[in-house]
């Protein structure tokens, strides 16, 4: 157990709590409520895809699932975007490969950060509505509520990372 | 062979993946359907714990509320007694023979730690379980209305499955003529219901009370719904009718549950006749 280890398990624990016991029961404008949780993702060191970030992804997933009575639909989506967030990363950057050694989230370029975030956060939304209502008839309904909630989830991301960043 | 074993091992994390991802979509698959979900629900030892501590907390705001409710209930509860009391006044002595009285329904109080609302299929988790008799498929009301049916439980908690739940089906009729529909919800607005299957014979008016119709064993009859908000006929049927209900569903403190004592007996008796 190093360090970053246990940042991590604080972390997950944390953002498990955070969502459920405040996020869960925003409720803002009548049904939004930001997925804050998913900035586990974004804060998981950038390296090669392993069976750590596998794991604990789907883990967390069904954490928040076991808590708003949901099935799988968290774990889904979460895992679903932490697998494809490096080949998300290397089309924002525009590299085939990514120096992992050196690249980390805060040094990127704020433009880019911010459009890594929007594309994960809407991926992920639109996987968690789109299960909830598993109908074809309600896709602009699916379309309103990712769009709204994104725009929530974003705005939150950033704040944080802001306050992040300042601490490091 | 060698090479099978050689690109399975390329793509470990695309199968572990892929195997995860399955696993994913069958507990959504299994929260879909009616009576599936047994692993993930909000049932068990440690959500249940975490939201009982955080609904500690939050139950002095409801506090008022509860009041007021409780208080409503016994005016209510005065007035039935009142009526009963006069009515024996009429006779100078009763013989009350136990043997002629049988228990049909038992209520178990319980309180809701933890209430959805807002959500596609909305759930309920109380503070009560196998431990106090609880099984699934019991009604659950408050001393305003009917609120929904236990699904899963656990030793000491249980999760309700809400009359906001896109999969929620109860049987209702109308307070003044016996036509019988049933209860659906179409996911719009938390405070508004609606009800299917009413045959165009009755005729319906704004304002008109539904209450449950006894027709399972679930409920009881006559535990109130709510009124007609408003209804359009189309092709001669009715194309829908919003019913408004008396429960705020956003607030609920303490419920109570049914247990039909007689569940057992009416669902041989259905068995063995449906049999034959």
């Amino acid at each position: 157990m190093n360090r970053e280890n246990i940042n991590i398990a604080f972390l997950l624990i944390g953002l498990v709590l955070l969502q459920i016991v405040v996020l869960n029961n925003i409720n803002f404008l009548g049904y939004i409520n930001p997925f804050l949780y998913i900035i586990f993702i974004f804060l998981f060191p950038i390296k090669k895809i392993d069976s750590s970030l596998i794991l604990l992804s789907f883990f967390l997933g069904l954490a928040i699932d076991i808590f708003s009575n949901t099935g799988g639909i968290n774990a889904f989506a979460t895992l679903f975007i932490a697998y494809v967030r490096i080949p998300v990363l290397k089309s924002i950057l525009g590299k085939r490969e990514i120096d992992y050694s050196i690249t980390s989230l805060f040094k990127l370029p704020f433009f880019r950060l911010f459009l890594y975030v929007v594309i994960l956060t809407f991926i992920h939304h639109f996987i968690v509505f789109g299960l909830e209502y598993l109908k074809w008839s309600n896709f602009g309904l699916i379309l309103l509520k990712t769009f709204l909630t994104s725009i929530f989830t974003i705005i939150l991301i950033m704040i944080s990372f802001t306050f992040i960043s300042r601490k490091r | 062979m060698q090479q099978i074993i050689s690109f399975l091992y390329k793509n470990k994390f695309f199968i572990l993946f892929l195997l995860l991802e399955l696993l994913a979509l069958t507990f959504t698959i299994q929260s879909h359907s009616y009576h599936k979900s047994k692993f993930v629900n909000s049932a068990n030892f440690v959500t249940g714990g975490i939201y009982n501590k955080i609904n500690n907390f939050k139950e002095f705001l409801l506090l008022k509320k509860e009041n007021k409710r409780l208080s409503e209930e016994n005016v209510y509860l005065r007035n039935v007694l009142g009526i009963h009391e006069k009515s024996l006044l009429k006779f100078d002595s009763i013989i009350t023979d136990t043997v002629n009285y049988s228990q049909i329904y038992q209520f178990t109080s319980a309180k809701v730690i933890n209430n959805s609302y807002r959500k596609n299929n909305n759930y309920l988790t109380i503070n009560k379980g196998s431990d106090n008799g609880l099984e699934s498929d019991l009604g659950v009301i408050n001393s305003k209305g009917i609120i929904g049916i236990t699904k899963s439980v656990s030793k000491n908690y249980a999760t309700v499955l809400s009359i906001l739940n896109v999969n929620s089906r109860v049987n209702v009729k109308l307070l003044n003529s016996n036509h019988f529909g049933s209860l659906s919800w179409d996911n719009a607005n938390y405070s508004t219901v609606q009800l299917l299957d009413l045959p165009i014979q009755a005729s319906i008016y704004i304002g008109d009370t539904v209450i449950t119709g006894g027709k399972s064993t679930i409920f009881p009859e006559g535990i109130p719904v709510g009124t007609i908000k408003d209804f359009k006929t189309k092709n001669n049927t009715y194309d829908f009718i919003n019913i408004t209900l008396f429960n705020d569903m956003s607030s609920i403190g303490f419920v109570q549950i049914i247990n039909n004592l007689d569940k057992l007996e009416i669902k041989e008796l259905e068995e063995k006749t449906s049999n034959e």
